[in-house]
């Protein structure tokens, strides 16, 4: 790999390039959610949806696994940003 | 990672409080340390918790505890090499009723007497230390400085990194099944990877370890329930520097140095069922606290909502000590949502006492005999 790839920012909302990826992965951070937990990478307002597949696809080739058998990485809701005066509304019971 | 079938310490959980006691301990010369994490590192309460550092407490080990913490953390980046996120903006304290601002000024009067420079503010100054806060319907404020909020991952990674340049070995994704004993001495731990024999074993479990703790035979009473929180997208900063908390209230906010907004509260009906899933009555709840207090976030959005566990004790505190019929196993848990901001002292003071030395803090009152007793250290400042 050139080491220019290592400029490209993968994660946009925390503006993590694959050079920093690559580098924590290589320290033993070889799970979406430990890469995430160090680098905040799939915590901004995109939760993931722009990183994780090349983030996932960065693992499996480090680590020498199928991409098939990366863990993904927790989701967790809501499925998309909702502003705060919107759910202090509250919703029909 | 190669499995070696013995080692000088074991450290049951690679949480915050396991990776200060492992790095503690190895500062210290202690050569063979292995920490076992049936998850990946800071996977649980770690975590997931509210990521608050306070001095601002109502009892005289929680105080000592909480202000040696502060001053660890204000020179943590410098002692393991990596930045911990500490953000020093305070704990501004909202009291909504008058009998629980006497509170907060009688634990004021202990603080201050303990080297804590906490302080009232008047609405207005509570108003310039946080500019979009709305409370005129409190009673009263009090704010310590030197409080703040730091990052539990990093913090947890940075302990790690440090105790792994002094030698430490990490297992994740290996859990513990079983603590074995001889003749009333710790003999080692069985995991799902294979065993371990060892003199020293340390159940830093979290939400986990009364588990732990019965495999070896030693009955504590910590019980673990489950809190909910949230997080904003990031907006520009000055929206909540200082984390805000109130007892009454049931709320604490606080703005982390990226501009994010991280908001919880203490759970209706205590769930102690160990899910960690999360409910719409949490986000409603927690969004109608933010918009009240905060009313210029009614437009920023809500991007995650998660829970954790609290490991809580009868009286709050923690169980921080040996067992006395199980030598050689030591506890460290029971911090009642607040492990991740003892653990630099915590770490420290039981590395101390595994080493047969006394703890520049002394912790004979962490006993868990003190609940048998009735012996109770109860905390009353916990949200």
């Amino acid at each position: 790999m050139s080491e220019k790839t290592n400029d490209i920012i993968i994660c946009r909302c925390e503006e993590i390039t694959l050079g920093e990826i690559r580098e924590w992965i290589a320290k033993g951070y070889e799970t979406f959610d430990e890469l995430k937990r160090v680098l905040r990478v799939g915590m901004g307002p995109c939760q993931g949806r722009g990183c994780r597949e090349m983030i996932l696809r960065e693992i499996a080739a480090k680590t020498g696994k199928p991409v098939a058998d990366i863990h993904p990485g927790t989701f967790r809701p809501p499925a998309k940003p909702v502003k705060l005066a919107v759910l202090a509304e509250g919703g029909d019971k | 990672m190669t499995w070696k079938r013995t080692a000088d310490v074991v450290v049951v959980g690679g949480g915050v409080q396991g990776c200060s006691i492992a790095y503690n301990l190895a500062k210290l010369g202690v050569k063979d340390i292995v920490v076992l994490e049936k998850g990946s590192i800071c996977s649980g309460s770690t975590g997931r918790c509210g990521a608050g550092i306070r001095a601002q407490w109502g009892t005289e080990m929680n105080c000592r505890f909480g202000l040696a913490s502060v001053e660890k953390f204000e020179q943590l980046h410098e002692e393991l090499g990596m930045d911990c996120g500490l953000n020093q903006s305070g704990y501004l304290m909202v009291a909504y009723k008058e009998s629980e601002f006497q509170q907060l000024q009688k634990s004021m009067k202990l603080q201050n007497s303990l080297g804590i420079d906490t302080r009232i503010v008047s609405y207005a100054e509570a108003r310039e230390i946080c500019p979009g806060l709305s409370a005129a319907d409190a009673v009263g404020f009090t704010f310590h400085n030197r409080d703040g909020h730091a990052d539990p991952f990093l913090t947890t990674f940075a302990y790690m990194e440090a105790a792994k340049r002094l030698g430490v070995t990490f297992h994740r994704f290996t859990e513990v099944t079983d603590v074995k004993t001889v003749g009333g001495k710790i003999a080692g731990v069985v995991t799902t990877k294979g065993d371990i024999d060892a003199p020293v074993v340390v159940d830093a479990a979290g939400g986990y370890s009364q588990f732990i703790a019965k495999m070896a035979g030693v009955d504590i009473p910590n019980f673990s329930e489950r809190h909910e929180i949230l997080i904003t997208e990031p907006v520009e900063a000055g929206v909540c520097p200082p984390m805000l908390m109130s007892f009454s209230g049931n709320y604490y906010i606080q703005q982390r140095p990226h501009g994010s907004i991280i908001g919880g509260c203490s759970p209706e009906g205590h769930p102690q069922d160990y899910e960690m899933g999360t409910s719409w009555d949490f986000l409603e709840m927690m969004s109608r606290t933010f918009v009240k207090l905060l009313p210029r976030t009614k437009g920023v959005r809500v991007v995650r909502q998660w829970s954790g566990l609290y490991n809580i004790t009868p009286d709050k505190q923690p169980v921080l000590c040996e067992a006395d019929n199980v030598r050689g196993f030591f506890l460290s848990c029971g911090y009642s949502g607040h492990g991740f901001m003892f653990a630099p002292i915590s770490g420290e003071l039981l590395a101390q006492k595994i080493l047969g030395q006394d703890p520049w803090i002394a912790i004979d009152q962490l006993h868990y005999s003190r609940f048998e007793r009735g012996d109770l250290l109860i905390e009353p400042a916990v949200v």
